[in-house]
């Protein structure tokens, strides 16, 4: 017996009499949702993913998407996903696929916490007249300052270990080449080349068009170990090691061997068309002082000269790992929430597991400050930062700096249709077809994403300054400056932050 | 908005504390007679190595007891009493005023280069955190503070300050926000040899608070000036650094400043202000810090409050307003404004 079909996702119509069949649609359109026929555009809306592609290339405003148009009966617990999904199962006995970040309806923290401002009793700062200082480092502090005394002289004797200096707390987070387009990786380096900050690679080595740029990047070692040598790890301005990912905690990675083409080949050490499987654990970590070695070992290669990062997931004993971490010689823990973006994940990891990055970044900041020991490590936070304000409330609940992912991406396009894991986006970024590749410019796409870290840059200042401070260091972890709106208390414990009103 | 003034004679010739009524009481315009007080150095050379306790009793029943026991477990009271006080029309009694001359003994904690003051910290913050209607609020080796809910002349007639000798003196005159009408809410805050007057608000209040507490501290006084304190003593007194350079770290030059400065100043900075970032203080204040050896001023990086200073051989004042140093020497020899950040600096000579 079929099961028969499921309902359209979207329903796309044209407005005929505006259309003037200018074709745009039909060329854009990767995933061959028009057609020309006797002079007649003809739509398939079963495979419109709602990329926005064709909307946004039509000079007449004539095409129309309508999200579920087709009703089921409605049920609370019986969602219409539910549903789907269970049928999708019968049919293919698969794990389903999913793309970008979690997809279920939780609450979001960051729109539960508001900001503080200045009135009457202290003055608000206005950035534009006075100085305002986002300068942000990111590496290991020392406890105290050590220093001799000779005749009145001091005499500094703490060396500093190398640190990381960002002009603006906003840094894009990794998305190797090969799950995104080497364009769309080009246009992030330039842009944070631009912005005076950093860029990660992802775990698909670097690639030469990259080179320039290597200054401003934190080279990653994954489980999968791709296009780790030497070379790789002497190019990168930092070295992280991804343990984890927000968007599948404790799962490893996929990159099908479609994606993989010549260039993806030698950038990743791969043979040319096989799948790129990063395991689920490293295998030489599998405890704490393993971590610390690898931590170690990188250093040693690179003659103590670059900062180490440790990336994990964020998941229920997040506060404890990190603070394992930050005993090593890990210059930074970044932590990674539930609602990271990816390229390709299990929707049931995607949606079910893991923690908030607000919640995350706040334990762990707690955490290390009960130990006495946070300010001697950084605190990276990532995973579903969508705005300026949630960058300032990360930052107020304890972090140093932030990784943007899917923000840089809709910068550069992006509509959030979720269906990176085909590798046929049609803006170029999820894709290694050189037909869609060609279609970011990365001068022009570099300028997209630069203005939108010089933006929230500007809006973060504006931010300090209404609540008097000119430093971010009078930020990071001032959790005086949050209140919480309509979160429970014992969410309000966990952050540390008292109720409006309080 | 708060009125503050501090002297220092750095030949440590005593003042009585007249003349600081008379300077803070003229600041009255700055306050709301909602809290003053003073501290004095020098004020008890009859006890030189004992700690001067002062405690703030709801009663002389549970608290006091409790605050006994507490005192006898880490070392011997050398003399106690409570201190006089003269009934003022426009001040209302809340407290007990006591104090204890007490020597803490050195061998009962552990993992410490200076235990007495050790011993002495934990001792204040056990009390204040624990024992309901009693606060600590003046803790260091010959030195005391005196305040109280009351305009500046009736918290100085009440404890008759002019009776007590000192070679600094701090004194402020609250406007509160926070707290109003709660003595232990009134400045100067003390802690061991630290005493702080501080007119302003400390929006980075917030991460000096978490920082403090990560190294052992615990704030009791729902007020950010005690914060300032305890940055001082962490710091100044545990990490050994010389107070201009506490001030260094608390409000320090801007990354444009340090990027320009030669390379020996310019690492140091940077380092300084890395080690030191969550102590920075942000927000507008005025300053003035004590400890026996000398007085510190400063205000925050963009001087958004007032602070004057002004020199007569060596009489070293500084406070919110120069006609309150006028009124306190009338023949002041130097007047003049520190830029912002700028430590102003007043060392006895030894």
């Amino acid at each position: 017996m079929s099961l028969g079909s499921v309902p359209l996702k979207y329903r796309i119509s044209i407005d005929r009499d505006q259309c003037m069949k200018c074709m745009r649609c039909v060329d854009n359109c990767s995933y061959g949702v028009y057609r020309l026929e006797n002079d007649r555009i003809l739509i398939d809306s079963r495979k419109c993913t709602a990329c926005h592609r064709c909307i946004s290339m039509c000079p007449r405003d004539a095409i129309m998407l309508q999200e579920k148009p087709v009703d089921y009966r409605s049920h609370p617990l019986w969602t219409v996903e539910a549903r789907e999904d269970i049928i999708n199962q019968a049919r293919t006995g698969k794990i389903i696929l999913a793309g970008m970040g979690n997809a279920i309806d939780y609450p979001i923290i960051f729109d539960r916490l508001v900001l503080d401002a200045c009135q009457v009793t202290n003055p608000s700062i206005d950035p534009l007249r006075e100085p305002m200082e986002l300068r942000t480092y990111l590496g290991k502090k020392p406890a105290k300052m050590e220093f001799t005394k000779n005749n009145g002289d001091v005499e500094l004797k703490t060396k500093l270990s190398p640190n990381l200096k960002l002009d603006t707390p906003i840094m894009i987070g990794h998305m190797s080449y090969g799950a995104i387009s080497l364009n769309a990786q080009l246009s992030l380096a330039k842009a944070v080349a631009k912005t005076g900050t950093f860029m990660g690679t992802g775990e698909g080595g670097m690639h030469e068009a990259i080179y320039p740029y290597q200054d401003h990047t934190i080279v990653q070692i994954a489980s999968g170990r791709f296009g780790v040598d030497i070379n790789y790890l002497e190019r990168g301005a930092a070295i992280e090691i991804k343990i984890g990912q927000g968007a599948k905690p404790g799962i490893g990675g996929h990159l099908p061997g479609e994606k993989v083409c010549s260039d993806v080949s030698c950038t990743r050490m791969i043979p040319m068309g096989s799948d790129a499987i990063s395991p689920a654990p490293h295998h030489d970590i599998y405890s704490i002082e393993d971590l610390a070695q690898l931590v170690r070992s990188l250093k040693e290669a690179t003659n103590w000269e670059k900062p180490v990062f440790v990336k994990i997931a964020a998941v229920h004993n997040v506060a404890a790992i990190a603070a394992g971490i930050a005993r090593s010689s890990a210059d930074a823990v970044v932590i990674d929430g539930f609602r990271g973006g990816t390229g390709a994940a299990p929707k049931v990891f995607r949606d079910n597991v893991g923690i908030p990055i607000e919640a995350a970044v706040a334990a762990v900041d707690q955490k290390l400050n009960d130990q006495g020991i946070r300010n001697q490590v950084s605190v990276i936070a990532s995973g579903g930062i969508r705005n300026s304000a949630d960058l300032a409330k990360s930052i107020a609940l304890g972090a140093d700096a932030v990784y943007i992912g899917t923000a840089a991406l809709i910068a550069l396009g992006c509509r959030v249709c979720g269906n990176c894991y085909r590798g046929m986006c049609p803006w170029g970024i999820a894709t290694q077809k050189p037909e869609l590749v060609q279609r970011i410019d990365p001068e022009l796409g570099s300028q997209h994403v630069a203005n939108l870290i010089h933006a929230w840059t500007l809006e973060l200042s504006e931010l300090m300054g209404a609540a008097g401070l000119n430093s971010i260091e009078s930020l990071r972890g001032n959790r005086e400056r949050l209140r919480g709106y309509m979160l429970d208390e014992g969410l309000l414990n966990v952050l540390k932050v008292g109720s409006v009103g309080a | 908005m708060c009125g503050i003034i501090g002297v220092i004679d750095r030949t440590m010739s005593r003042m009585d504390g007249s003349s600081i009524k008379r300077a803070l009481s003229l600041m009255d315009e700055r306050g709301s007679g909602e809290g003053a007080g003073y501290v004095a150095y020098g004020i008890y050379p009859d006890y030189p190595d004992c700690y001067a306790i002062h405690v703030f009793f709801d009663n002389l029943l549970e608290p006091k007891s409790t605050v006994d026991r507490i005192l006898q477990t880490w070392g011997r009271i050398a003399h106690q009493e409570e201190i006089p006080t003269y009934d003022q029309p426009g001040l209302k009694k809340e407290h007990i005023p006591w104090r204890y001359f007490f020597k803490p003994y050195t061998d009962l904690m552990v993992g410490t280069t200076s235990p007495a003051d050790d011993t002495v910290k934990h001792i204040v913050m056990a009390i204040n955190s624990t024992v309901e209607g009693a606060l600590v609020f003046s803790s260091g080796i010959n030195l005391g503070v005196f305040k109280a809910a009351g305009w500046p002349e009736d918290v100085a007639n009440f404890y008759r300050i002019e009776d007590y000798k000192g070679y600094i003196w701090l004194a402020h005159n609250r406007y509160p926000t926070n707290t109003p009408g709660w003595w232990g809410g009134a400045h100067p805050f003390n802690l061991l040899d630290w005493a702080v007057v501080h007119n302003g608000e400390i929006t980075s209040y917030g991460t000096n608070r978490r920082y403090v507490e990560s190294n052992g501290y615990k704030c009791t006084m729902s007020t950010d000036t005690e914060v300032v304190a305890y940055l001082f003593d962490l710091l100044g007194r545990r990490h050994g650094l010389p107070s201009e350079i506490v001030v260094g770290a608390l409000a320090p030059p801007f990354w444009d400043e340090i990027d320009e400065m030669p390379q020996k100043q310019e690492e140091f900075m940077r380092v300084l202000r890395l080690t030191y970032g969550p102590a920075l203080m942000n927000g507008p204040f005025a300053i003035v810090v004590a400890t026996k050896d000398g007085i510190v001023g400063f205000t925050d990086r963009i001087k958004l409050r007032p602070l004057v200073v002004g020199e007569k051989g060596p009489l070293l004042y500084i406070s919110s307003e120069e006609a309150a140093i006028r009124v306190m020497d009338p023949d002041i020899e130097s007047i003049y404004m520190p830029r912002a950040g700028e430590p102003v600096v007043g060392r006895v000579m030894v």
